[in-house]
């Protein structure tokens, strides 16, 4: 996983609220076995209006989304992050996220920012009024800044520490294997397994 | 001071906490399907890493595979490539799978309980968010990721924060033609679409504890819908006679017992928050818009975004209703339905057939829609037809398929034309979820069934 530090990029306004996985990428989308070219399925039934945000050549190539309140609700799928990051997307800005996926970015490395709702409003017209405003986000110091505005934001410490250092998991935890070893041993015997068959 | 019901279970399964760091949490049982997984075996064999426990693992074929035609290869190559690679896996990993056309087959969280396998107390996880089912049975259960199904196939843990407890008090007795259905929707609707989130939902109270299992499934199943990544019920008799003789079932059963009775919010245990809802209020329950909280009494009209004070719920409402091609006022029974959907992992259970059939029985569908039944798991088909449900499903002119997740997403070939409007028992009403342009109605199991014969939105009560 890359380490995020600062990025500077500009920003996308998507005004809706409740932007679920399944408009993030539709279902259809989901048949690929691999982690990449997702960027196709992003957004896809909107995409066909051509009035859309994301089609307009001034929002082209943002890298920071601003989306309305609850966004990434619905499914689990993790493909809707990998879309998102594979058309360029690096943080994504909203007063509110679904849980799963919020968790899902921070493994994938894309960066949920919750800011209050009056901040989401500060930015869309900032960056409706210039869309080539240039927006800091500086996870070290925890600010999305642009022009002479600073919006702090809160992240717990453990999820920017591995942000910042680019950690795997996976890693991580493995260097628990002894604990995992000694949890194992103490659980009842009751509980099933998949192999055995108990009658 | 007391605990909750939640708390007591994650306290079971820390393996390691360290202050200022999520708690490394142990997984009883990891379900897996074919949408959710590739990446995540290819990520362990890039590693090298082998599965921790392929015996607390198992593996269904689900989302992708037709409901006609079992026996022929899958017709679409990429999800033929998606089930083939899943079958792989599970033969190069070691992991129990059940594939199409195999009896114990069907949607993992009907699989799940069916098998024996959710117990109380256990924490199960899934790369699907609707694992929030196996709550039902007091166990600790969500959706996750596929960097986190990786994680778990690696180390059988998970890091997790400890998330809040809300208590939703369901008290009194349903009216006759009110299902488990109607009170997920109508928390829903009460709630919000996010306003469970961070949260397990604890459903107690004494119209919780008179549904049967697979009614309270039907509640946890939806709890995502408001947010929640876990939905719990804390188990009782009725749990323990549903689990009883099914093929994984404690053989130790008396000590099984013994501990899953401890498995209750203490009476000084203090919730985060909480709400409670009045079954005796309740009505038949139907959405109108394009997320499970906009849903609305049976009997009411659409309603009428300019009334809606908030601004965002406003837009969203007004956006929904020209994507659902409604006009506010309309009242909801004269909305003209072209597809019912009874199915999928919230309503494709055997009771779930049953009283819809228990309707349809004698009669026929309305000549100007389909029908589609689709059991949840190749047991559940055997089941109705031991019965003789799938004859009244197909005497009154439905269709009768095999098991699947079939046209809850437009993943198979079971799908919404663009414009169609779908009566369905399933739990999302996104846009195009049933398929591109296809507009959804989530409606229970018994508003299905009038809504096939009267060709419009309607509950038993008004055949
Ligand atoms: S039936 Fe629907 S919600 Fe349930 S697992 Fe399948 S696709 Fe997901």
């Amino acid at each position: 996983m890359e380490k995020f530090v600062t990025h500077v990029g500009t920003a996308l306004p998507l005004r809706r609220s409740n932007v679920d996985t399944d408009q993030i990428i539709p279902a259809v989308y989901l048949k690929r076995v691999t982690r990449s070219g997702f960027e196709d399925g992003l957004f896809a039934a909107w995409r066909k209006d051509p009035e859309f945000i994301l089609n307009k050549e001034e929002f082209k190539s943002a890298s920071i989304l601003v989306a309305g309140v609850d966004f990434g609700t619905g499914s689990s799928r993790e493909h809707a992050v990998w879309a998102l990051q594979n058309y360029g997307f690096k943080v994504i800005i909203s007063s509110r996220f679904a849980d799963i996926f919020r968790g899902n970015s921070a493994k994938g490395g894309l960066l949920t920012i919750i800011v209050p709702q009056k901040d989401v409003e500060t930015l869309w017209s900032a960056v409706e009024a210039n869309p080539a405003l240039p927006i800091t986000v500086n996870l070290d110091a925890r600010t999305v800044s642009f022009g002479s505005t600073t919006i702090a934001f809160e992240i717990d410490d453990y999820t920017r520490w591995r942000l910042m250092e680019g950690l795997d998991d996976i890693g991580l935890t493995l260097k628990s294997l002894d604990s995992i070893d000694k949890f194992e041993k103490s659980r009842p015997s009751f509980k099933p397994t998949t192999k055995t068959l108990n009658h | 001071m007391g605990k909750t019901l939640a708390e007591k279970i994650w306290q079971e399964h820390v393996v390691r906490s360290a202050q200022g760091e999520p708690d490394l949490i142990y997984i009883d049982l990891h379900l897996i399907h074919e949408v959710t997984s590739p990446q995540a075996f290819d990520g362990l064999r890039l590693a090298g890493r082998p599965v921790h426990r392929p015996d607390l693992t198992i593996a269904t074929e689900d989302h992708n595979t037709p409901t006609l035609n079992i026996d022929q290869p899958i017709a679409d190559p990429v999800s033929k490539l998606q089930v083939d690679t899943l079958r792989k896996n599970c033969a190069e990993f070691g992991v129990r799978l059940h594939s199409l056309g195999d009896i114990d087959q069907g949607i993992v969280h009907v699989v799940g309980p069916q098998l024996g396998l959710t117990q109380p107390g256990m924490t199960i996880v899934c790369g699907d968010s609707h694992t929030s089912t196996h709550g039902a049975f007091g166990a600790l259960a969500f959706g996750i990721g596929t960097s986190e199904v990786e994680h778990v196939l690696a180390t059988q843990t998970l890091p997790l924060v400890r998330p809040k407890t809300m208590a939703i008090n369901v008290e009194g007795i349903l009216k006759p033609g009110v299902s488990s259905k109607d009170i997920i929707l109508a928390i829903i609707a009460k709630i919000g679409t996010g306003g469970g989130q961070g949260y397990v939902l604890e459903y107690r109270g004494s119209a919780i504890r008179a549904l049967s299992m697979e009614s309270r499934m039907t509640v946890c199943n939806m709890s995502i819908e408001a947010g929640a990544r876990a939905g719990l019920i804390a188990p009782d008799e009725k749990t323990f006679e549903y689990i009883k003789g099914k093929p994984h079932a404690p053989k130790n059963w008396d000590e099984a017992v013994s501990y899953w009775s401890t498995l209750f919010t203490d009476k000084d245990a203090t919730f985060d928050a909480e709400i409670n809802i009045n079954a005796e209020e309740l009505a038949p329950f139907v959405t109108w818009g394009t997320n499970p909280g906009q849903g609305a009494p049976l009997n009411s009209n659409v309603p009428d975004p300019s009334a809606i004070a908030d601004p965002e719920a406003r837009g969203a409402a007004e956006r929904a209703l020209v994507y659902m091609d409604l006009k506010a006022g309309t009242p909801l029974k004269n909305i003209v339905i072209d597809t019912v959907f009874l199915g999928s992992c919230t309503n494709g259970r055997i009771e779930d057939l049953r009283v819809a059939a228990d309707v349809l029985k004698g009669k026929k569908i309305s000549k100007s829609l389909r029908m589609l039944v689709v059991p949840g798991s190749a047991r559940v088909r055997l089941q109705a037809e031991s019965e003789g449900l799938d004859k009244v499903f197909i005497d009154a002119g439905a269709e009768w398929r095999q098991a699947g997740c079939s046209m809850c997403l437009g993943m198979n070939p079971d799908q919404l034309a663009v414009g169609e409007r779908s009566a369905s028992t399933s739990n999302r009403n996104f846009e195009g979820r049933q398929g591109k342009g296809g507009r959804t109605h989530l409606v229970s199991p018994l508003v299905a069934a009038a809504t096939a014969i009267r060709g419009t939105l309607s509950s038993p009560a008004d055949l």
